[in-house]
């Protein structure tokens, strides 16, 4: 691994075509200046994107990467990370992969403590297929296939980490650069499945959610007494529903993620042009 | 053929009836014996009928027949399920003394061998045994030295001490003394043995074997009947050789799983069943187009939806030649015997990584399920061969870099094989996408390389089809005027059937197809033969119609992928050139 990688070396040839002034641009700046901040270089980075707008990351980041279906990028993140302990594993999609579609994903990510790092890139709106409710929308959001809101109430994805065991909780704003890069740093130093939910607004399509209303309703965490290592804390972080958080949430400090937990420490890539060694036993057993 | 013993043990499922049949399969495997198994099952844990067969003689046995001489009745229904197949001089063994089991009528033309086993069971230790009794009782009808139950009873109960394995031994005396004490009946029945050494498995086991051999590291599945046993099999053993398993929360994250794994370099497999095919195809498209070698097994059951979850089919061959949106190469092999499950389950690992693309290898319930007795050589390790294809390193990466300095994966060469980078390769890194892309994996919609992308990917399918072996075997009298085709596990039953029907003068020739696509060209032998009839285990007869596919040629094909639709005037040129070549030709 070279020491003079830059932040720029993590950027593709492939000029974004995200809307001008979209939170994706400046989610993406801060992935890729953790990455190179954390030691990393291209050649030794695998990106698993999703669907939708967010999912065209992996398009305009250098590295090995899989665009891959809908929902799903979560299971490609863990059977790259199973095979490769060696090489560091980030996984970025929207709130609709990633709560919608891919919930159920989520919750086994979550609770497997794989050592990869989830980006959500939270625009609470479905922006490619231009204008629909999201997970994350509120209940009075009123959008084309909504004219009256989603008649229902939005997922919170903090409290379904929780819930399912998470041993890193972050929150950040694409637009807050600084702050946003530190905590994906945080996310990729983590020993386990660090998650990190970021406000990237749709300047399209969510002129409820922008960045005048996050920019002036977002606590950080950092500027009071909350402890991230405190899980009670957390989860009252996680259900104050009167006020909008950034910063690290929770995280256990003891976490051991899956590869050292269960030994899945080898590189599986390297196998011998014949059968393994000791293959016969497996004949034997059958005596 | 010499003289088949066809045996049985049925009750309820909870009875322990698995363990038990397994346990005289095995002592007859230990006996140089050769077995074929068979189960009739449920899909519940308590309670239905379940029974374990085995069919048994000093030949190869690949079939199970309508004849049983021996069952083992520790219900009253499982002799009601087996009447067509029990016979004048069956015997049934049975506990009297057990309360469902006092009142039942044995036929008269049958023998009746009433043991008391649960009484003999609970004197040798516990009640539990009492199976192992009727093990003993059965060695006794059919002359069958006990000494080879004791080393089936070792192998099953070592792990749980000597003391429960000496108790299983004389649980299974007090049944065979029981016997020979209260009936001086002659049985017909001599079970000889031989010095020969034969391992015991079936194709589930035979096809988690040959991944381990293969080099797969890493299998992710969701538990679905009858495919599990693949997952049961790896569980603790790929391990051994540096691999993993995990259980996903669903087919859809299992397969995501593998095509990471894969992604990452490892040799990777998911195993599943019909509804997971289903699940497993909104996949399939994206593993195909990005070139990403992947096994997945697809263990044939009874459909369409839950269908007839413990029950046999071949029902799925459409769905994995057709299935899932666009048009994409794969390939399809379909092993026809447990050991081909093995060898075929190597060569799919070894095509997947040669061609890049997803490999469906398909074997059924009934070669699922069902165990039979092989030369341990048969599975020879030292044969086994790792082909990995077009993989580039440091050294080679320089040949298959873009102007600009990016790797292509995608690269378009003469044989549609493009080369391969592991992450971690310095200079390699890359997309890989389920959007049409160019050399170097980029979303691209110029038609032109559209097509030559779709064109390269299935260039690979005709450079396998001549770099590579896609016979059928073939068997029966090559003369002969009739053909018969099959696929899949019928080939044993079918092998068997061609020598009952010589007996009767009738000779056939046999086909049996391993690979379903790409596949043998058979239009030759179909127009030699003055019937040709396929057999295969579901309605619509899937492989016929490809049989009856591959020989007609009636029509020309005009056909447009590029991303745009047809026009008028172009159309009108197209119909035109194809009919001047159609003239010329």
């Amino acid at each position: 691994m070279s020491s003079d990688i830059r932040f720029t070396d993590f950027k593709s040839d492939k000029q974004p075509t995200w809307c001008p002034g979209c939170g994706d641009f400046g989610t993406m700046n801060g992935m890729m200046k953790a990455l190179a901040e954390t030691g990393n270089d291209p050649d030794n980075t695998f990106v698993v994107a999703g669907i939708g707008c967010s999912g065209k990351i992996g398009t305009y980041m250098h590295s090995y990467a899989l665009h891959g279906v809908h929902g799903r990028a979560l299971p490609v993140g863990t059977g790259v990370k199973m095979a490769r302990p060696d090489i560091e594993v980030m996984v970025a999609g929207g709130d609709g992969d990633g709560y919608s579609i891919g919930a159920g994903h989520f919750v086994h990510a979550v609770r497997r403590n794989v050592d990869m790092t989830y980006v959500v890139m939270d625009n609470r709106i479905y922006g490619l297929t231009k204008g629909q409710a999201s997970p994350t929308s509120r209940e009075d959001f009123e959008t084309s296939t909504s004219p009256e809101g989603p008649k229902q109430p939005p997922v919170n994805p903090h409290a379904l980490a929780l819930a399912s065991g998470a041993t890193f909780i972050a929150q950040s704003f694409s637009s807050d650069a600084l702050r946003h890069q530190e905590i994906i740093q945080k996310a990729v130093e983590h020993d386990g499945f660090g998650f990190v939910n970021v406000y990237s607004p749709c300047v399209t399509f969510n002129d409820v959610d922008t960045y005048d209303y996050f920019r002036d309703s977002l606590v950080d965490l950092k500027e009071t007494d909350h402890d991230p290592s405190d899980k009670a804390a957390a989860k009252d972080v996680i259900f104050d529903d009167e006020t909008e958080h950034q910063g690290i949430i929770y995280q256990d400090e003891e976490s051991v993620p899956y590869h050292e937990k269960h030994g899945v420490d080898e590189d599986m890539s390297v196998i011998p042009d014949g059968a393994p060694e000791g293959a016969t036993d497996l004949v034997r057993e059958f005596y | 053929m010499a003289a088949d013993f066809n045996w049985a043990v049925g009750g309820e499922a909870g009875d322990g009836i698995d363990s038990t049949g397994k346990i005289f399969a095995q002592a007859l495997s230990r006996a140089g014996r050769h077995v074929f198994t068979s189960k009739d099952f449920a899909s519940r844990i308590r309670g239905g009928y379940t029974a374990y067969k085995v069919r048994t003689s000093v030949d190869k046995v690949q079939s199970v027949v309508d004849r049983l001489d021996v069952l083992i009745a520790l219900t009253p229904r499982t002799i009601e399920e087996n009447l067509e197949e029990l016979h004048e001089g069956s015997v049934i063994i049975y506990d009297g003394e057990r309360t469902t089991m006092q009142d039942v009528e044995i036929p008269d033309e049958m023998i009746g061998i009433d043991v008391p086993l649960k009484r003999l069971a609970e004197e040798a230790g516990g009640a539990i045994m009492r199976n192992v009794v009727a093990l003993g009782a059965a060695c006794e009808v059919a002359e069958f030295p006990i000494e080879n139950l004791d080393s089936a009873l070792e192998k099953r109960f070592s792990d749980k001490g000597q003391k429960l394995v000496d108790n299983n031994k004389e649980a299974a005396r007090a049944g065979r003394s029981y016997v020979a004490e209260e009936y001086d009946h002659e049985f017909d029945y001599d079970l000889e043995t031989t010095d020969e050494d034969y391992v015991l498995l079936n194709g589930d086991e035979a096809i988690g074997m040959g991944a381990i051999a293969a080099g797969c590291r890493f299998y992710a599945g969701y538990p679905i009947t009858p495919a599990t046993d693949v997952m049961t099999y790896l569980t603790g053993r790929i391990e051994r050789y540096g691999g993993h398993v995990v259980q996903a929360e669903d087919e859809l994250s299992a397969i995501n799983m593998a095509l990471g794994a894969a992604r990452g370099g490892a040799r990777s497999m998911t195993a599943t069943s019909g509804p997971g095919i289903d699940l497993m195809t909104e996949t399939f498209g994206l593993i195909a187009t990005s070139e990403t070698p992947l096994v997945i097994c697809n263990v044939m059951r009874s459909g369409p939806s839950t269908g007839m979850p413990t029950k046999q089919e071949q029902g799925d061959l459409n769905q994995m030649l057709y299935g899932g949106h666009g048009e994409v190469p794969r390939f399809v092999l379909a092993p026809t015997t447990i050991d081909e499950c093995f060898w075929k389950t190597v060569e799919a690992f070894n095509l997947a990584e040669k061609y890049q693309l997803p490999v469906y290898l398909t074997a059924d319930l009934s070669m699922a399920v069902t165990e039979q007795t092989f030369s341990p050589d048969t599975f020879d390790m030292d044969e086994v061969e790792v082909d990995r294809g077009n993989v580039v390193d440091e050294t080679t990466i320089d040949d298959h870099l873009s102007e600009s300095g990016g790797f292509q994966p995608h690269e378009i060469t003469d044989d549609g094989i493009s080369p391969r980078a592991f992450p971690g390769t310095a200079d390699g890194a890359h997309m890989s996408t389920g959007l049409e892309h160019d050399e170097q994996g980029r979303r691209t919609e110029d038609t032109e390389m559209r097509v030559e992308q779709v064109d390269k990917r299935n260039r690979k399918v005709e450079t396998a089809r001549e770099r590579e072996d896609w016979s059928p075997r073939e068997f029966g009298d090559e003369d002969a005027d009739t053909l018969v085709v099959t696929w899949g596990s019928n080939e044993g039953a079918l092998a068997e059937a061609v020598e009952f029907l010589a007996d009767d003068g009738l000779d056939v020739r046999v086909l049996s197809v391993p690979y379903i696509f790409p596949r043998p060209d058979l239009s030759e032998d179909v127009e030699a033969a003055d019937n040709v009839i396929v057999v295969e285990c579901n309605e619509q007869g899937q492989f016929a119609d490809l049989v009856e596919h591959d020989v007609l040629e009636r029509v020309d094909r005009i056909n447009k992928y590029n991303g745009v639709r047809f026009k008028a005037d172009e159309l009108a040129d197209d119909i035109k050139a194809t009919l001047a070549e159609g003239v010329e030709a």
